[in-house]
């Protein structure tokens, strides 16, 4: 007769247990679950780095590195990403189309059938193999210094002129010359022994990294010759580049070398320096040249210029002998606050970011405008909208005042070719071409840079105001002697 | 027989008093062992978490689970170094205010290192800058008395850091 109620009251009796049970089981789980992540996270404290493969100076793929780097190879490979920002990013534009004043601007000259924004890192050599440029005008082997991972091709051409391997550097250098001279389409299908392609990779690890040590280091000749030549300018101070000062301030026993002399945090700029600086062929080899003889300010380039008469094109309409200037980010750089704080490429481009424990550095090289919080706020501790509005308000008035320039330039071009169909005279129309050169070189300085201005927003403004001055007194030139009178 | 059964009775009636104890014990029992188990899992876990180093005003604890390293690099080299540790500028002074927020930070910090969920560079809570600016003025309070005198409206709250950012870590470059 209790038979129906004695189950009742047992489940009555066993529900605490029961959930109790259920309770102190998941708790324990999850205080197992807990244990095993300090647990991960101390051993990533302890050690990240596993040696899976054998790395040296032959190993030029990025994804044999990535075996033992895996987490920088993954931030590495996303260079493929685009993304706009407000006035550059890394999407594929034509910027001749964006603001068409270019193509007056750069009449009788490639740059005026093709003009695009680069992409990120993992494009270097598909673009340039694409462009109209490389594609229907002749350019020399020297070009790939900067599109690929180019150092064994050097190594091998140096073996091949005769250098052994027992001075790789010295191979490096005579490779380098050679390629340079070279057509480019020969130069891109260099082949070693085993007839391998040489050229294969965009930027890749070696390029900046030692394999033994992982340590920095710069491989690019054109950088390697250029800080030597900068090192001694001895008339233009270089305070934040201090391993030049202390160098100049040295017996100077021998030249500079940024290999031996430079900081890490000064190599975390000049492994950029590599490539993104302004440089030209020298002629008859097309050798590659950084020319950093008198400084790095937009007038000392154009001064060492002007000394050994280079020119880049005639101008279609003017006739005036003019420069390019292709992407001076170091040179700008170097005159900004940034530079000035020891603060270097790599701190904004290639900001740390954390997995877990470990701190790793990006090597999703982009624009600091599409991470402010990594890139900006470790030192300026301000909301991440507030710090876009900063630079952008930078790069608008950069713009601005790029147009004027733009605007009176093409201007001054106009003018030229109408006093030259009107018959001036020969010496007014000469000085309007040299004023010509030099507001346009500064102008394009500050158009080509790849910042708007941010990089050193005050110089920035005093090379466009030069130009737009250059410009006018190209103008006053024309009109203080009209007609050839 | 008779006397074998008799036997065998009083054992089954032996054997089923035993049955029924166990019964009755053996669900309180495996509990108790659970707990156990839970207690000490948790307290293992605690202990290699250095969970009990954060009791301490030792600075190096901070850096424990790795986050605050830069932090701690960064005080090392900066002048407050010589005078105040961690807990002199970011606890509370007094015994309950500063383990009530030893406790609550302690939570929010775990919190987000285990589940990986949080801004970085991490950036200090508005209590947190509470915290640290009534520590400035419970050392400096004497010499800035002046600056104190006017109040000020709430949205732009009186902040020694705002200028004075590097004391206590440092340079930011």
């Amino acid at each position: 007769m209790s038979d129906p109620v004695k189950p009742a009251s047992a489940a009555r009796i066993r529900a605490p247990y029961v959930i109790t049970f259920v309770v102190a089981a998941g708790l324990t789980v999850g205080v197992l679950a807990l244990w095993r992540n300090i647990m991960t996270r101390k051993a990533e404290a302890l050690q990240h780095v596993f040696q899976i493969v054998e790395l040296d100076e032959n190993t030029a793929d990025p994804a044999e590195w990535g075996k033992n780097y895996p987490r920088q190879y993954d931030s590495y490979r996303r260079t493929v990403d685009t993304a706009r920002t407000r006035h550059g990013g890394s999407e594929a534009f034509q910027k001749l189309d964006a603001d068409p004043l270019w193509r007056v601007l750069f009449k009788g000259y490639a740059f005026a059938v093709d003009y695009r924004e680069e992409r990120g890192h993992a494009y270097m050599l598909q673009d340039q193999e694409e462009t109209v440029r490389v594609k229907n005008f002749p350019q020399p082997g020297a070009c790939l210094h900067c599109h690929c991972s180019i150092i064994p091709a050097y190594r091998a051409m140096g073996r091949k002129a005769g250098v052994p391997d027992s001075n790789p550097q010295e191979q490096v250098m005579r490779g380098f010359a050679a390629v340079c001279a070279m057509p480019y389409a020969e130069a891109r299908a260099l082949t070693d022994d085993q007839g391998q392609q040489l050229i294969q990779h965009p930027v890749a690890c070696i390029d900046c990294h030692a394999p033994e040590t992982m340590g920095l280091r710069v491989t690019r000749p054109g950088l390697l010759n250029g800080l030597r030549e900068l090192a001694k300018a001895d008339g233009t101070p270089l305070p934040h580049l201090p391993s030049i000062m202390r160098w100049r301030a040295s017996k100077r026993v021998r030249d500079y070398d940024v290999n031996l002399d430079a900081s890490r945090q000064e190599l975390r700029t000049l492994v950029c320096a590599q490539c993104h600086v302004e440089y030209y062929f020298k002629k008859p080899d097309q050798h590659l040249t950084y020319p950093w003889h008198n400084g790095l300010r937009v007038e000392q380039i154009e001064a060492y210029y002007d000394d050994v008469g280079h020119v880049d094109w005639k101008h279609a309409d003017s006739g005036s002998p003019m420069l390019k200037a292709q992407h001076p980010e170091f040179e700008l750089w170097s005159q900004g606050i940034h530079a000035r704080s020891g603060v270097s490429c790599a701190d904004c481009h290639m900001p740390y970011m954390r997995e877990g424990a470990v701190k790793v550095s990006s090597h999703h090289v982009r624009s600091p405008l599409l991470d402010p919080a990594r890139a900006c706020q470790t030192c300026h501790r301000h909301p991440e909208q507030e710090l876009v509005a900063r630079v952008e308000a930078i790069q608008d008035r950069t713009q601005a005042l790029m147009l004027r320039a733009e605007e009176i330039t093409v201007e001054l071009i106009r003018e030229i070719g109408a006093a030259q169909q009107a018959g001036a005279a020969s010496a007014s129309l000469e000085t309007a071409r040299a004023l010509h050169r030099r507001a346009q070189w500064r102008l394009d300085f500050i158009a080509a840079e790849n910042s708007m201005g941010f990089h050193a927003a005050q110089e920035s403004a005093r090379i466009l105001a030069e130009a737009i001055d250059f410009a006018h007194r190209g103008r006053l030139a024309l009109h203080a002697a009209p007609n050839g009178k | 027989m008779t006397v074998d059964v008799r036997h065998s009775r009083h054992d089954a009636s032996a054997l089923s008093t035993m049955t029924r104890r166990y019964q009755e014990i053996a669900p309180g029992a495996l509990l108790v062992g659970l707990l156990g188990v839970l207690l000490g899992a948790g307290g293992f876990t605690l202990r290699e978490g250095e969970a009990f180093a954060y009791l301490s005003d030792e600075s190096k604890i901070c850096a424990n689970c790795h986050i605050m390293r830069d932090h701690y690099d960064g005080w090392q080299k900066a002048s407050h170094h010589a005078a105040a540790t961690c807990n002199d500028c970011h606890v509370p002074k007094g015994l309950v205010p500063k383990y009530w927020t030893k406790a609550e930070n302690g939570y929010h910090h775990s919190k987000a290192f285990t589940l990986q969920n949080f801004h970085e560079p991490i950036l200090a809570q508005p209590k947190s800058q509470r915290i640290v600016q009534n520590n400035c003025i419970r050392c400096h309070g004497d010499l800035v008395e002046q600056m104190l005198a006017k109040p000020r409206p709430a949205d732009e709250p009186f902040r020694c850091a705002r200028c004075h950012d590097r004391v206590g870590h440092g340079p930011t470059r």
